[in-house]
C-alpha cells in the first residue's frame, strides 16, 4: 500500500479556451504523505483551492495526472468520484453547508447512514464538544457551533482525509482558533490526514507542512519542524 | 441609460427560461381573450350588417293561404315598416346516384325586382327570369356539397308533382346561414335545400296564385314587436295563421346567435384562470429572486437609493414581464384571430366576414395581466421594502426549522435524513407548499375539466343517436296520414320494425316563459325513440300528460306536477292545458312527449300520424330508400348516420371548436405551472443539493431529496385538483351548453384518470428536466455562493 496520501504529476487546470483561456494550475507536482497537518496558503486566484477540488473529487483536471493512494482520480467515472468521496473524503466549508432541516444529530446521521465504517454520530458531535446541543437546529446554533457540527459531519465517516476551505473565514479568532483545535486533535487521534487551504498565514504553524501558491503553481514547500498547538496561534 | 435599467436588462436575460414561461401564460390569456373578443365583436358586426343589407325580416308570420290583398292591412299595423307576401313549400330534391331524397324549401322571389324583405347575395350565374318558369337559384352550400352548378339541372318533387329544373345560379341568404331540415335540430349542408322560383312559378305549384302563405314583416325602429306579433295573428287568423314568431325564434338565425353567446361564455370563463396562474406564477419568482438579492438591496439601500427607487426596479421587472407577455398575446391573438376567421366564414356562410379587433380587448388584456401580476408583484415589494441596508448584506440565517420539525418526530424516528429533510421542508413551509399544491391542483383542475368536456360532448352524441333514438331511418309525411301508413311500412321487405309518431307543432307557455317547439306523439312502449330518465332508463309514456325534457323544463321553468298551456299551431289550432306528469334526460333540442293515441284524441284527429321511425337491414337498404323516394306523402328520409355526421361536424367546427384550443393551453400551462414548481424548488435548494453530492451522496440520492419534494406536493395535489376539476368543469359544461345541445359534466374516474396522468407526465418530465441541471450543477460554484 502507498505510504503517501496523494501524488500529483505535471498536473495542469485551464478554464476556458483561446484567447479567454485561464491556467489555474500549471504542472503541479507533489507528493502529500498520509497522517499530516497540510496548510495551503497563498493569495487569491493562486490556485490553491482548484486544487483541493480536484484532490477531493470535485472537479477534473485538464492534463496532468493525480493519485490518491494507489487511485488515479483522472480515471474514475462521474459515480466511482461520488464513491470516492462518500468512502475516503470529508468535507468543512467556510460556510458550513449544513442542512437547514435537520439536527446537530441527522446532519451527522446523513453522513454515517452511507458510511463504510462509520463511529457514533454523538462521539462525533462530542469530539467537537458538541455532546448537549445534538438535537439544535442549525438556526439555533452560532456560526463556531454550526462549523463544529460540520467538521463533526466529516469526521464522523472516520475519512481518509478532510479537506477544509477557508474553515475559519467566517468565524472570530477565539471561534476560529477553537475550530483549528478541534482539527488537529482528530489529526492526533485519528491519524487523519488534514488538508487545510486558508488566507490566514498564522495557520502554517500548526502544519506539518506548507505549501506556498502563487499564479497557479507552488512556489514553495516547507516542512514544518516546530509545529504548534492550535490553541497557541495568535491572529 | 441608468445602470438599474442595465441591471433590469441583464436580470431578464439571466431569467430569460423563467420568464419567458411566465409570460408565455399571460400571453395565452390574453391571446384567447383579444382573440375571442375580435370574433365574438367580428360575428356580432358582420351579422348585423348582412342582415341589414340584405334586409331580413324581423317577424314570420306563416299562414295556410291568404289573397295578397291581406298585405295591405299588415302594413298599417303601427311599427311595421315593409310588408312582403311569398309563397314557401317543401320539395323533395333527387340527387343522381343518391337513393334518400334530399328536404328542401322552396322559397318565391318576386316576379320582378328585389324583394322588400329578405332579399338575396348571387354569388353565382344570373338572377332568374320569371318567364321561364323551369328556372331556378340554389342556396350555394348545399350546391356545393353537391357538386352543383348554374346550367346544372335538377328533378325535385313539389307538391307531389315530380319537375325538371334549370339551375341559373347560385345565392347565399341571411335567413338561410344555418340550413336544417324539418324535425332535425342539426343544420346540414348537405341534406337540407333551398330552391328559389319566380313567384309565379311557385304560386302555379303550389296553387297559390293571388295568395301568399308566408308574409315577412320588417320593423320601424322603437316597434314594440309583441304587438305586431298579436295583430298580425290576429289579421291573419281567418287565413289559418300558423302563428307569427320574431326573429329571436327564427332557426338559422337561433344557430348564430347561440354559437356566439357560446363563444361569449367560453371568454368569459377560461382568459381570467389563465391571467390567475401568472399572477400567482409572477409572484413566487419574483419573491425567490429578491431573497437571492439581498445583497444588491442591502447595496443599493447602502448608497442611498430609497425604498421607492429599488421597489420601483423590481416592479419594473414584473412589468416588463407582463407587459411583454400581454404584447405577445395581443400579436397572437390577432394572427390567431385572423386564422379563426377563415374557420368561421367556413361554418357561418356569411358572404364576407372581416376580422375585427375590438381595441378595447387589447388594453383590457393589457390592463388586466398587469393587475394581476402586479398583485404578485405587490407582495415581493413589501419584503424589498422591509430589509434594512444591514441586514440586507448578511447572508440569511439558515432557514429555522425547530418549530415545525418536532411535529411528528415518532414518525421521523423511522425515516432516513433525505426523507426527514423532504418531510421537514414540507411541513416548515406548509404555505409555501399549499401554493405549490394549490398550482398543481388547478392545472389538474384545467386538464380534468377538458378532458370532462370532451367526454361530454361525446356522450351527448351517444346518447342521443345510440340510446335515445334506436332507429336507422326517419320518415315524415307531408301532412298527417293515417295511421295504415305505418303498417304499409312494416310490412315491407327488410323493415324490421316501424313506428309512428306524431310531431305538432305548438307554442308552450308557463307564465311569461314561452317556447316554440313540438310535441312527439309515440305508441305506448316505442322502442325506436324513448325518453329517457337521468339513470337511462326508459319512462313510460303517458296519456294523462305530457313528459318534457329536463332541457324544457328549465326554459319553462316547469316541474312535474305543474301544469302548461300549450298553443297548436295546427289543424284547428286548440289551446290546451296538459299537465307535466315526467321529466325526461335529453341533451340535444328541448323535446315533449305524450302517448300518440291521448295526443291525437285532444286534436280531435284520431288515426293521425306524421312521420314514422324504421329499423332496417342494411342489405334492403337503398332499395327501401328509393321505395320511400317514391311514395308521395313523403316530405322527408332523414338517416341517423347522417344526422349523427351532422352533429358531430358542428360541434367540431362551431362554438364547440375552442375546446381544442382551451384543450391544448390546458395541457400547456399545466406543464408551465408543474415545471415552475419543480424549478423554484430547485433554485431554493441548489446549495443544500450540492452539498450533498459533494458529501458524497449519489446524483439519484441528491435527486430524491428534490423530487421527493415534487412527489408529495403532486400526490397531494391530486385529489385536491380532482375536487376543484369537478367544479370547473361544471362551469364550462354550462359555457358550452346551448339551447340547442346540452353538454354534461359527470364525474368519470378514467377521466380523472387521464387527467392525473396529465399531472403526472407533465411532473416526471419537469422533474427529468431539473434533475438534469441538478446532475450538471458546478459542485465547486455551488459551494462558493453563501445563499
Amino acid at each position: 500500500m502507498a505510504d503517501f496520501a496523494y501524488k500529483t504529476k505535471g498536473l495542469t487546470k485551464v478554464y476556458g479556451e483561446g484567447h479567454s483561456a485561464v491556467h489555474a494550475l500549471r504542472g503541479v507536482d507533489l507528493e502529500i504523505p498520509k497522517g499530516e497537518i497540510v496548510v495551503l496558503l497563498g493569495p487569491s486566484g493562486s490556485g490553491k483551492s482548484t486544487l483541493l477540488n480536484i484532490l477531493g473529487g470535485l472537479d477534473r483536471s485538464t492534463d496532468g495526472t493525480a493519485h490518491f493512494q494507489e487511485t488515479e482520480l483522472g480515471a474514475l467515472s462521474d459515480s466511482e468520484l461520488t464513491r470516492y468521496r462518500r468512502d475516503h473524503i470529508g468535507f468543512v466549508f467556510q460556510f458550513y453547508n449544513l442542512m437547514p432541516s435537520l439536527t446537530a444529530r441527522e446532519n451527522v446521521e446523513l453522513v454515517t447512514e452511507i458510511a463504510p465504517d462509520p463511529m457514533e454520530p454523538e462521539d462525533a458531535l462530542e469530539l467537537v464538544g458538541l455532546g448537549e446541543r445534538v438535537d439544535h437546529f442549525p438556526a439555533q446554533l452560532s456560526g463556531g457551533e454550526q462549523q463544529r457540527v460540520a467538521i463533526a459531519r466529516a469526521v464522523a465517516k472516520q475519512p481518509d482525509v478532510l479537506f477544509c476551505d477557508e474553515p475559519t473565514g467566517a468565524l472570530d479568532s477565539k471561534t476560529g482558533r477553537a475550530v483549528l483545535e478541534v482539527l488537529q486533535t482528530l489529526n492526533a487521534r485519528l491519524g487523519t490526514t488534514v488538508l487545510i487551504v486558508t488566507h490566514a498565514a498564522a495557520t502554517a504553524k500548526m502544519a506539518d507542512r506548507v505549501l506556498n501558491f502563487a499564479d497557479g503553481a507552488i512556489r514553495e514547500v516547507i516542512e514544518n519542524q516546530t509545529k504548534v498547538a492550535a490553541s497557541e496561534i495568535a491572529w | 441609460m441608468s445602470p438599474l435599467t442595465h441591471k433590469l436588462l441583464r436580470d431578464l436575460w439571466r431569467m430569460k427560461g423563467q420568464a419567458l414561461a411566465i409570460a408565455m401564460v399571460i400571453a395565452m390569456g390574453v391571446m384567447l381573450l383579444v382573440m375571442m373578443t375580435g370574433l365574438v365583436n367580428s360575428l356580432e358586426q358582420t351579422r348585423d350588417t348582412y342582415y341589414e343589407r340584405y334586409r331580413l325580416a324581423e317577424v314570420f308570420a306563416p299562414v295556410a293561404r291568404a289573397p295578397n290583398v291581406a298585405l295591405a292591412d299588415l302594413a298599417e299595423i303601427p311599427g311595421v315598416s315593409s310588408v312582403e307576401g311569398r309563397v314557401t313549400g317543401a320539395a323533395l330534391i333527387d340527387i343522381a346516384g343518391r337513393s334518400v331524397p334530399v328536404q328542401a324549401q322552396a322559397v318565391s322571389l318576386p316576379d320582378f325586382g328585389t324583394p322588400a324583405l329578405n332579399d338575396i347575395y348571387l354569388t353565382d350565374g344570373r338572377m332568374l327570369d320569371s318567364s321561364r318558369s323551369e328556372e331556378i337559384l340554389l342556396l350555394e352550400s348545399f350546391a356545393l356539397a353537391h357538386d352543383l352548378g348554374p346550367g346544372d339541372r335538377l328533378e325535385a318533387t313539389m307538391n307531389g308533382a315530380r319537375r325538371d329544373f334549370r339551375i341559373v345560379g347560385l345565392a347565399q341568404s341571411p335567413e338561410f346561414i344555418f340550413t336544417t331540415a324539418p324535425g332535425e335540430l342539426v343544420p346540414d349542408d348537405a341534406r337540407f335545400g333551398v330552391i328559389w322560383m319566380s313567384y309565379s312559378a311557385l304560386a302555379a305549384a303550389y296553387d297559390m296564385d293571388g295568395a301568399f302563405n308566408e308574409a315577412l314583416i320588417g320593423l320601424s325602429r322603437n316597434a314594440d314587436e309583441e304587438a305586431v306579433l298579436a295583430e298580425a295573428d290576429r289579421q291573419l287568423a281567418p287565413y289559418g295563421a300558423r302563428g307569427a314568431y320574431g326573429l329571436e325564434d327564427h332557426l338559422s338565425n337561433l344557430f348564430i346567435t347561440q354559437e356566439i353567446e357560446g363563444l361569449k361564455a367560453t371568454n368569459q370563463s377560461v382568459p381570467p384562470i389563465f391571467l390567475l396562474v401568472a399572477a400567482f406564477l409572477l409572484n413566487i419568482v419574483i419573491g425567490r429572486m429578491v431573497e437571492a438579492e439581498r445583497e444588491e438591496i442591502g447595496l443599493m439601500k447602502a448608497f442611498g437609493y430609497t425604498n421607492a427607487e429599488v421597489g420601483a426596479h423590481y416592479f419594473r421587472m414584473v412589468l416588463a414581464i407582463a407587459a411583454g407577455g400581454a404584447a405577445i398575446g395581443c400579436i397572437l391573438g390577432v394572427a390567431s384571430g385572423r386564422a379563426m376567421v377563415g374557420v368561421y366564414t367556413q361554418f357561418y356562410k356569411f358572404p364576407f366576414l372581416i376580422f375585427d379587433v375590438d381595441e378595447a380587448s387589447f388594453v383590457i388584456g393589457v390592463a388586466v395581466s398587469i393587475a394581476a401580476a402586479s398583485a404578485g408583484g405587490v407582495l415581493v415589494l413589501r419584503r424589498v421594502f422591509a430589509l434594512t441596508p444591514a441586514e440586507a448584506m448578511r447572508p440569511p440565517a439558515p432557514a429555522d426549522y425547530s418549530r415545525s420539525a418536532r411535529m411528528g418526530q415518532r414518525i421521523m424516528h423511522y425515516l432516513d435524513q433525505p426523507t426527514r429533510m423532504v418531510a421537514r421542508r414540507i411541513t416548515r413551509q406548509p404555505l409555501r407548499m399549499a401554493g405549490a399544491v394549490v398550482g398543481i391542483a388547478c392545472g389538474m383542475a384545467l386538464s380534468a375539466s377538458t378532458i370532462t368536456i370532451y367526454a361530454g360532448f361525446s356522450r351527448t352524441i351517444d346518447l342521443t343517436f345510440s340510446v335515445i333514438d334506436r332507429s336507422d331511418v326517419t320518415v315524415t309525411f307531408t301532412h298527417a296520414v293515417s295511421e295504415k301508413t305505418v303498417f304499409e311500412m312494416a310490412r315491407r321487405e327488410g323493415v324490421i320494425r316501424a313506428e309512428p309518431e306524431r310531431n305538432v307543432a305548438v307554442i308552450m307557455r308557463n307564465g311569461l316563459e314561452e317556447h316554440r317547439g313540438a310535441i312527439t306523439g309515440m305508441v305506448q312502449n316505442a322502442s325506436l325513440s324513448r325518453a329517457l330518465d337521468a339513470s337511462g332508463a326508459a319512462i313510460p309514456i303517458r296519456r294523462d300528460g305530457l313528459v318534457i325534457s329536463e332541457t324544457l323544463a328549465g326554459i319553462l321553468g316547469l316541474e312535474a306536477g305543474d301544469s302548461v298551456s300549450v298553443d297548436v299551431r295546427e289543424g284547428r289550432q286548440p289551446i290546451l292545458d296538459l299537465p307535466v306528469v315526467a321529466l325526461a334526460d335529453s341533451l340535444l333540442g328541448a323535446p315533449a312527449y305524450m302517448e300518440m293515441g291521448a295526443l291525437n284524441g285532444v286534436l280531435k284527429e284520431p288515426g293521425r300520424i306524421s312521420g314514422a321511425r324504421l329499423l332496417i337491414d342494411e342489405a334492403y337498404s337503398e332499395d327501401i330508400y328509393t321505395w320511400l323516394k317514391d311514395m308521395p306523402v313523403v316530405a322527408g328520409v332523414s338517416l341517423k348516420s347522417e344526422a349523427r355526421d351532422a352533429f358531430v361536424r358542428m360541434l367540431n367546427t362551431g362554438a364547440g371548436w375552442s375546446r381544442f384550443i382551451i384543450g391544448a393551453l390546458a395541457y400547456i400551462i399545466t406543464f408551465g405551472i408543474v415545471y415552475n414548481a419543480a424549478r423554484i424548488a430547485y433554485a431554493e435548494r441548489a446549495r443544500d443539493l450540492a452539498s450533498l453530492r459533494v458529501i458524497g451522496f449519489s446524483k439519484g440520492e441528491a435527486a430524491y431529496v428534490l423530487l421527493g419534494e415534487l412527489a408529495a406536493v403532486v400526490i397531494v395535489a391530486l385529489p385536491l385538483g380532482t375536487l376543484l376539476g369537478h367544479y370547473v368543469s361544471v362551469l364550462m359544461a354550462s359555457a358550452y351548453s346551448t339551447e340547442v345541445y346540452q353538454i354534461p359534466a359527470f364525474f368519470d374516474l378514467a377521466t380523472y384518470g387521464s387527467a392525473a396522468l396529465v399531472v403526472i407526465a407533465a411532473a416526471v418530465t419537469s422533474g427529468l428536466l431539473v434533475k438534469r441541471d441538478l446532475d450538471r450543477a458546478n459542485l465547486v460554484e455551488a459551494l462558493k455562493t453563501r445563499e
